[in-house]
């Protein structure tokens, strides 16, 4: 049987582009992200919602349940950034970060593994950054939500492997969408030059890890952040 | 009223029917009233009363159409938590479907 992907993120950038390689593959995808998705294809299907909103999400798992079936593999996408300087950033921003990188996170992990483990089997790749690693000034926020979400990661990876599901992140380094477009060029460099292989990250280096994740041999990596570009 | 708590009440005893599947002989649990589902007295371990919460949730889901989140703040911070016995956890999620109206 085909494989159900949810996607959460999936207007626009790293999520839209995996939402067309899997469905290309031939699985079957649930995306959602606020805004409606110009992607049209039979074995898509989207749902507007905010990510952190925990009663928009039970309802989204919800119709999962009673029209699709199930979810197999949980493609922890939706994220947002922000720069700014610790002594300018003001209380909102921490808010909105952390709404969606950390609970909206977290809210989809909980929710996937309640309907994995009744297969004993599951997938949930989650989304770091090399921001984190890289103390990055400007992305205390930011950064510090990601670390968040490699803890998340970590430990719901012991909770979870009793069911058959494991839990993995991925930690891009600069890939050009939306997300980073306001970030100088000089910054972009500079930061480039601290990765192993100084180039921006693709889609495909993306899709690549995920891959590997996803595939049956690779159950037996869990808890684990993979870092991309040699960070 | 009474039939959406005897209705919770059978969704419980399935869970538990469920859980049972996975237990030894000698350590089925039994499908009572006061059977207690939390504490030192009960005969559920954490993780199986872990399995016992996602499983009735689940099934309210099915049977009455409502997402609900049992192990909410409310039910954690509880003085007398409504896991002591079946009939406690039977109005407590019997209130959070009237509030889910
Ligand atoms: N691009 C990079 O350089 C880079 C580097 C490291 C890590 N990452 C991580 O990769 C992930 C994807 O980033 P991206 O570059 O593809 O970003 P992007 O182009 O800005 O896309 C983000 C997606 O998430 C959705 N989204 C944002 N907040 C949401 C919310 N609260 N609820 C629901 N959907 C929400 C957006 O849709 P709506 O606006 O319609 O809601 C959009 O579809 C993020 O977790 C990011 O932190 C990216």
């Amino acid at each position: 049987m085909n494989k159900i992907i949810l996607i959460t993120g999936t207007s626009k950038g790293i999520g839209r582009y995996l939402c067309e390689y899997y469905l290309e593959k031939g699985f079957t995808i649930v995306g959602c992200s606020r805004s409606e998705s110009s992607l049209k294809n039979e074995n898509y299907t989207h749902f507007c919602l905010n990510v952190s909103d925990e009663k928009k999400v039970k309802e989204m798992f919800h119709t999962i349940k009673k029209e699709i079936g199930t979810v197999d593999i949980l493609i922890n996408n939706a994220g947002i950034a922000s720069m700014n300087h610790v002594l300018l950033t003001p209380m909102s921003t921490l808010e909105n970060i952390f709404s969606t990188n950390v609970f909206g996170t977290y809210l989809f992990l909980r929710e996937a593994a309640k309907v994995m483990m009744k297969k004993k089997w599951g997938r949930i790749i989650n989304f770091a950054t090399v921001a984190t690693p890289l103390k990055l000034e400007g992305e205390a926020i930011y950064a510090s939500s990601k670390a968040a979400v490699k803890s998340i990661t970590e430990v719901s990876s012991k909770e979870l492997a009793e069911y058959g599901i494991t839990v993995n992140a991925i930690g891009p380094t600069p890939i050009e969408t939306d997300l980073i477009r306001s970030v100088p060029k000089e910054k972009m460099d500079a930061l480039i030059q601290r990765q192993a292989i100084k180039r921006l990250g693709e889609f495909r280096d993306v899709s690549n890890v995920v891959d590997f994740l996803i595939q049956e041999e690779s159950d037996f990596i869990t808890g684990q952040t993979i870092y991309l570009g040699g960070v | 009223m009474l039939e959406t708590q005897n209705k919770i009440k059978n969704i419980i005893f399935q869970a538990i029917d469920e859980i049972n599947l996975e237990l030894p002989k000698n350590k089925q649990i039994v499908k009572s009233d006061n059977t207690q589902l939390y504490g030192s007295q009960s005969p559920l371990d954490s993780l199986e009363l872990v399995n016992l919460i996602v499983s009735i949730e689940d099934n309210i889901d099915s049977e009455f159409d409502k997402s609900i989140t049992i192990a909410n703040e409310k039910a954690m911070s509880m003085k007398n938590s409504p896991f002591r016995d079946v009939i406690s956890l039977v109005s407590f999620i019997n209130e959070l479907l009237e509030e889910n109206e």
